[in-house]
């Protein structure tokens, strides 16, 4: 067990150092590779056929002038790879290619592959689709009266999945309460838009025995490898084992490349088809259609308290516009009513969920999966309570803390909880107990917290296997190889484990070497998702590095003549008891480079090893590099296997949906936002964010403050200004000037405060760092808005239309019509996202030569 | 579409190329000389992931034809280290957390190079609204402001010594 391998001290020679990533070079001279980057001889460049239509059946599809254009080699369409995947077992319900229905604008319906990009996409204007439109639905609360035309014949009323949990006696605590607040809020669609594009490279090798198409191998920038090889096996109808799936650098993903975009798997049907390496790139406004983010959710929630500010019981009823296919819906749905628990003391919960399905690209998981949205709505509301309860927003949060270690009434086993500290930080630091209340007019301090999961107890196939699994191999160089399933995707993982490796096995870092994320090399190792890695596979590579120790040990302690326990790995060296490894002048950390005797020593061969080891005579300690020739000179080749399971009593109660929310760790995070409110323009500037996260331990402090500086400013950004706006089932604003991620200009100074728990079961103590702090953000601008400028904003994100609303509503003003003498067929509300398909409005005229162009209207274009 | 012939000076090389008249700026540097360093995030010119300097001015090599830069001089990510070992911001974007996956951060070395060529000493409201036409998603940028300093600070010490 983890625990009993922790050194039961905090001193460390790796651990808890801020070091560079080891790839950090790569980066910053362009010499990393991502998968774009990658190109094989004969490379063909493909092209995905989008649906223009948000919900049709496919009447037929012609590609044979495509064929015929000069230059292509393979045109595909569903009919080449029908088998239905996705994500999770229960929702097998997407086509790489569209088989008979299209269900978004978006939805993928053939793919040329040819020698150029051009050609590609001009062959995919020769492609001839006859579609029969069917309606549409784009209003979660609508679709679900639906049916007829279903999105998904198997789903009535477009409903994916409904969850209906009781926990405790929710109406008892409600008829009891001394005050119950009552409220809907509505979070908006937003997207992970990592910078780099989804990008796939598929190349087949041929088989010697039969001369056919064998081996494949896949370029993929993905979260999810070894899910990636599982879904590709299951369309391309081959063997797991034929199939190799590499993970170059991955330009961020946040959730959106945790699961197989069709991308990955039409590469593979394309380059099939034309019998030559194949690779496809999204452009910007694919990687939008491409989606998976975070659904629009209508939250209606209540919460009963008692005069003293004790929460007594939640009610939550939350509705999910899931887009058109289940992607990580049914787990998304259940995240929102599980992580009620686990931040606070709550007796009773009561959770209704509706994961529902509309002709709008799938949404899945996107950093805070699940949570967030429901966080903004419960923060919020728990500071309309203080305010009514005329309590402090940071003291109720504090009367409600969790006793740990406890199972919360929903069945979550929480341990390390380091969520007083974090709130005693932030109100510190920003001095909130002197200034909230007191700044002047405009501008205000608001106070949040939230929590996130290290990783999920249960993984999304039911099995008994390790979740992690972690390979070392060192040879007579005296260089640790780890080979690890982890898929770095920016947050550091290749780092930390090198840093777990190094500090166990006491030698340098230099030393160590991590091959990550190859099927082929590397221990399965089921994903960068739900914020898993540094605990799960950070445990698996401490007990591979034990286990490499162990056998070291055994060797070195024959040399030197004392007990294997009794030997100490620090610095690079091996010592019999304490004996002072720290050198001074603390060179310890980085690339002590490897002495010429050391080097030479390292690879002297045996014989003369054994009589140089006869001179010698016992030592009282040695470098790592004499201690590996010893090892490998005792047991053969120095190779250590560690996995890790998450323990049974971490996985969750019975209920049914009991599987999702679970974890053997939760982070905690408390926030404090500085924001102020202009009243005349409705503009909302965030001034600073102290942020403190609880992460058990923080294995490497710089990286854990730019995970947590990362998170709380991907929460502003959904606080104030990313949207995506929807418009019959188009989408509004697919790039990134007109989706608004912050730039540096608009970006607030965000003071990330750590705080260590020291879990008893991470990895030396350690949790998540990268999700967690993300939902807090939201409601504590939200409440900061509130106290600068005395508006509950229910909607996000908070743009200076809905401020304006808000403050016009607050001084009985009449609302602002922003449509007003614009078109009068519009919708009343300009960014409506709801509504029935057919806007009968103009719209954007279309060009005469556009075959989707109306015929003209009676009366002529005006 | 007839290719035709044309001379690109990239990181202080002269390449002949035949290229389309219509080829972009970012495709020629990453398929046709294989420097890879520049990305690409977007294709309108909205992220600033393949900036690169031309005639010592950055410019989004996105949406630039590759046949209006001849005879100029056109500076790469690539081009960025000095003497075969990393420039004082390429250090210290590693060492402060500046990169996280680093899909940004090509764009960033050349827009932070350009910035500390015509401004050493940059002011905080200086650094910000020079960074603002790069995007990136996973920093939220603070951690490289503290990387750019600590670049300008190892500058002075390398000045002072030599």
């Amino acid at each position: 067990m983890p625990n009993d391998q922790r050194p039961a001290t905090n001193d460390f020679s790796i651990i808890g150092k801020s070091i560079a990533m080891v790839d950090a070079a790569g980066k910053t001279t362009g010499s990393g590779k991502y998968t774009d980057d990658l190109s094989l001889p004969g490379m063909l460049y493909g092209k995905i056929l989008h649906s223009p239509h948000p919900h049709a059946r496919i009447k037929g599809i012609d590609t044979s002038r495509a064929e015929r254009l000069d230059g292509v080699i393979a045109v595909v369409t569903g009919k080449d790879a029908p088998n239905p995947f996705g994500i999770l077992p229960v929702g097998h319900d997407e086509h790489a290619l569209a088989l008979d229905k299209v269900r978004y604008v978006g939805d993928n319906v053939a793919c040329v592959a040819a020698v150029s990009e051009a050609i590609a996409e001009q062959a995919l204007e020769l492609i001839d689709v006859e579609y029969e439109l069917l309606p549409a639905y784009f209003d979660p609360e609508k679709s679900m009266k639906a049916e007829t035309n279903l999105i998904h014949d198997n789903k009535p009323n477009n409903l994916e999945k409904d969850y209906h949990h009781v926990f405790g006696d929710p109406e008892k605590a409600f008829a009891q309460a001394d005050y119950v607040a009552e409220g809907r809020f509505l979070a908006n669609e937003v997207t992970h838009a990592a910078m780099e594009p989804h990008s796939t490279l598929a190349s087949f090798e041929l088989d010697p025995h039969t001369g056919k198409l064998g081996r494949l191998t896949v370029w993929s920038s993905t979260q999810v490898p070894y899910y990636l090889q599982h879904k590709l096996s299951l369309v391309l109808e081959m063997p797991m084992s034929q199939i190799r799936v590499i993970k170059p650098l991955v330009g961020g993903g946040f959730g959106g490349k945790s699961e197989v975009i069709p991308i990955e798997i039409i590469a593979g049907i394309a380059a099939r088809a034309a019998q030559r390496p194949v690779k496809i790139t999204y452009t910007r406004e694919e990687v939008f259609w491409a989606h998976r983010g975070r659904p629009r959710t209508i939250v209606d929630l209540k919460t009963a308290v008692k005069n003293d500010g004790r929460i007594t019981a939640v009610k939550a009823r939350v509705v999910q516009d899931g887009g058109a296919y289940c992607s990580y819906g049914v787990v998304t749905i259940l995240y929102s009513g599980a992580l009620l628990g686990a931040l606070y003391d709550i007796p009773n919960i009561q959770y209704d969920g509706y994961r529902v399905l509309t002709n709008k690209p799938a949404c899945g998981a996107m950093r805070g999966h699940g949570t967030v949205n429901v966080r903004f709505a419960f923060e919020s509301q728990l500071d309309e309570i203080a305010a009514k309860l005329n309590l402090d927003a940071a003291e109720i949060r504090r009367r409600n803390l969790l006793r740990p270690p406890c199972i919360t009434i929903n069945g979550l086993r929480v341990q390390s909880y380091g969520l007083p500290e974090c709130i005693d930080q932030v109100v510190t630091r920003s001095r909130w107990s002197e200034r909230k209340g007191k700044l002047p007019s405009g501008r205000g301090l608001g106070i949040a917290c939230s929590h996130y999961v290290s990783g999920a107890a249960n993984s999304i196939i039911r099995s008994d296997m390790p979740h992690s699994t972690v390979n070392i191999k060192i040879d007579r160089d005296g260089g640790v190889v780890i080979y690890t399933g982890a898929s770095d995707i920016g947050q550091g993982s290749d780092t930390m484990v090198a840093q777990v490796a190094a500090e166990t096995l006491g030698c340098a870092l230099f030393r160590v070497k991590v091959i990550a994320a190859d099927t082929d090399l590397t221990p399965i190792d089921i994903g960068s998702y739900s914020s898993r890695v540094t605990f799960m596979n950070g445990n698996a590579t401490l007990r591979a590095a034990h286990e490499v120790r162990k056998q070291i040990a055994a060797a070195a302690a024959k040399k030197m003549n004392c007990a294997a326990e009794d030997i100490v790995f620090r610095n690079d060296r091996l010592a019999c008891g304490d004996g002072s490894l720290t050198r001074p002048g603390g060179a310890e950390l980085r690339s002590e480079s490897p002495t010429v005797s050391g080097r030479v020593e390292g690879q002297i061969l045996r014989g003369s090893l054994q009589q140089k080891r006869k001179d010698e005579g016992p030592r009282d300690s040695m470098t790592f590099e004499e201690a590996v020739v010893a090892g490998i000179d005792f047991h053969g080749a120095l190779i250590g296997t560690g996995s890790y399971a998450p323990p049974p009593e971490a996985r969750g109660g019975k209920h049914k949906g009991a599987g999702v929310g679970p974890s053997p760790a939760y982070s905690y995070s408390a926030q404090v936002a500085e924001v102020s409110v202009d009243e005349d323009t409705g503009e909302v500037t965030v001034h600073k964010v102290w942020a403190a996260h609880d992460c058990g331990r923080a294995l490497n402090p710089v990286s854990v403050e730019g995970q947590v500086i990362g998170s709380v400013w991907m929460g502003m950004g959904q606080a104030l200004t990313e949207e995506m706006i929807w418009k019959d089932g188009l989408l509004m604003n697919p790039g990134l000037l007109e989706y608004r991620s912050p730039s540096s200009v608009e970006s607030p100074e965000v003071e990330a405060i750590i705080v260590e728990s020291i879990d008893p079961e991470g990895p030396f103590g350690a949790k998540e760092a990268s999700e967690g702090s993300l939902a807090a953000t939201i409601p504590a601008i939200a409440n900061a808005i509130y106290d600068a400028a005395g508006i509950r904003l229910h909607e996000s994100p908070f743009t200076p239309e809905r401020v304006l609303a808000a403050l016009r509503a607050k001084r009985n003003a009449k609302p602002l019509d922003l449509t007003e003498g614009v078109d009068p067929t519009a919708p009343a509300r300009f960014r409506e996202h709801g509504g029935e398909l057919c806007f009968k409005g103009k719209g954007p005229e279309r060009h005469e030569c556009d075959a989707a162009r109306p015929p003209a209207r009676p009366g002529g274009s005006d | 579409m007839k290719k035709e012939l044309i001379e690109l000076r990239v990181n202080g090389l002269t390449h002949e190329l035949a290229i389309e008249p219509s080829a972009l700026l970012l495709d020629v540097l990453r398929r046709d000389l294989g420097l890879t360093g520049s990305k690409r995030g977007c294709d309108d010119s909205s992220c600033g992931a393949c900036t690169v300097l031309v005639d010592g001015t950055p410019m989004l090599a996105c949406t630039l034809l590759a046949s209006s830069c001849e005879g100029q001089e056109i500076a790469t990510v690539e081009g960025i280290s000095e003497h075969g070992s990393l420039a004082a911001i390429q250090k210290a974007y590693g060492d402060w957390g500046g990169a996280q996956c680093g899909y940004c951060t090509p764009g960033f070395m050349i827009t932070v190079k350009h910035l500390l060529s015509v401004n050493p000493d940059p002011t905080d409201e200086e650094i910000r609204s020079a960074l603002s036409g790069n995007l990136c998603r996973c920093t939220g940028y603070t951690q490289m402001y503290t990387a750019i300093k600590a670049a300008i600070e190892a500058e002075k010490k390398g000045m002072a010594k030599a």
